[in-house]
């Protein structure tokens, strides 16, 4: 017999497995467990409850992956419950190192530390093209609300990079 | 979460309760307006890295509002939306500093940097709220706000550098916005009660003060005058004028066709 604990995590491990399966709409090569977008995550068979951490208050990329989320865990519980919550806070310093590695491969430079308060635009980034730190900061926004806009000097491309926030 | 949200604020005398409901709504309009002035500029910011930065500066306090918003939403019971758009532009409670037209572009520049620090001394006071639920939001808030304050502070130091054109546009602007700068800490009814419950850290006199003395050391340096108390104290966040009306018929044009229709 198997006990109700070992049910509830194995459920759990599957529902991890699954949600690294779902993208994040705006980067689909990094999923949103990659992203370090998932909070809490409570598995019972009657019911899956995830806790997503929105990485901008005003993410509007943030329905469309509670949507996801919804649809691909719907096979595994009959209620799944998708709640943004900014406790704890998203950081960039949750995006896992697979998720570096695809957001690099992506073409889009990852995040610096940004653990700290002392978030700054001037430390050195390297380009995601050549791997050359001599880049400068083209602007501060970018396409998305998480991405800044840069130049390397070395291959001379623009490029994005991933906001330390 | 919800529950626990309405249980925190059920914990609160219906006076604080109040007060909160006031801070929140206050918010949410400083943001909403300024986000919908800066998204003016999309398409005609002075520069293309410019438009870029208006719009996504627009999306991130538009969607502040939205989320300050959905707090008061749950501590009245009401739709987000609805509390946000189904008003007359007379019931909007956003700051007298937010009420000038976009003008140009060392107007807005001007006006984001008396409004960033501002509200940089007000979220400070909020960091440890009570109302745990607000402190959870402005910590994520101040976050995004770095990149905010780095990009108006360039551009204040470029204009303010600057020799001819620039610098007067910024001298006109500073004038027209000077007796208005101190209205995003226009008292609010019920405060004192906030600071005794722990909900803001101060009261809008005192974030008044901090304020000046964080802003007067640039203003100082770049040959700008510091802001004095409002010219106008009693109507800092009534009274609108006739620019921040058309802002509104533009914002809630969509939603006043088919208030009912679904997305």
């Amino acid at each position: 017999m198997v006990s109700a604990a070992a049910t509830g995590s194995s459920l759990e491990a599957r529902a991890w497995s699954a949600l690294a399966e779902v993208p994040d709409p705006e980067l689909p090569l990094v999923s949103v467990v990659d992203l370090g977008l998932i909070g809490r995550l409570d598995a019972t068979s009657e019911r899956i409850r995830v806790e997503l951490l929105p990485t901008f208050v005003g993410c509007h990329a943030l329905e469309v992956m509670q949507a996801a989320i919804v649809e691909r865990l719907t096979d595994l519980a009959p209620i799944v419950e998708v709640e943004p919550v900014f406790d704890p806070p998203w950081t960039s310093d949750r995006i896992t190192a697979d998720g570096r590695r695809r957001l690099a491969a992506m073409g889009i430079a990852p995040p610096g530390p940004a653990s700290n308060d002392l978030i700054s635009l001037d430390a050195p980034v390297a380009c995601p093209l050549c791997g050359s730190t001599r880049t400068r900061l083209e602007n501060g926004f970018g396409p998305t609300q998480c991405r800044t806009i840069r130049y390397c000097l070395a291959c001379r491309n623009p490029f994005e990079a991933f906001k330390p926030v | 979460m919800t529950t626990t949200r309405l249980g925190l604020a059920a914990a609160f005398p219906p006076d604080t309760l109040h007060a909160l409901e006031g801070l929140l709504g206050a918010m949410a309009d400083d943001e909403l307006v300024l986000g919908y002035w800066d998204s003016e500029w999309t398409g005609i910011a002075p520069m293309l890295e410019e438009d870029v930065a208006m719009s996504s500066l627009a999306q991130d306090e538009i969607g502040h509002a939205r989320a300050l918003y959905a707090l008061l939403g749950e501590l009245r019971d009401e739709d987000p939306d609805h509390l946000a758009y189904d008003r007359d532009v007379a019931d909007l409670r956003h700051a007298r500093l937010l009420d000038h037209p976009r003008t140009d572009w060392a107007f807005s520049i001007a006006r984001r940097w008396l409004y960033d620090e501002a509200d940089a001394v007000r979220l400070e006071a909020l960091a440890g709220s009570a109302f745990s639920p607000l402190a959870e939001l402005v910590g994520k808030i101040r976050r995004e706000e770095v990149y905010h304050r780095l990009h108006a502070t360039a551009w204040l130091r470029r204009l303010a550098d600057a020799d001819g054109e620039p610098r007067e546009r910024l001298l006109a602007a500073w004038r027209t916005l000077l007796p208005d700068a101190a209205t995003v800490f226009t008292p609010l009814d019920g405060e004192q009660r906030l600071v005794a419950a722990g909900v803001i850290a101060a009261t809008n006199g005192e974030l008044e003060t901090r304020w000046r003395q964080d802003i007067g050391g640039t203003c100082r340096e770049l040959g700008l005058a510091v802001p004095g108390p409002a010219a106008d104290p009693m109507h800092g966040r009534t009274t609108h004028g006739e620019a921040v009306a058309w802002l509104w018929g533009e914002a809630t044009m969509v939603r006043r066709l088919d208030p009912e229709a679904t997305w």
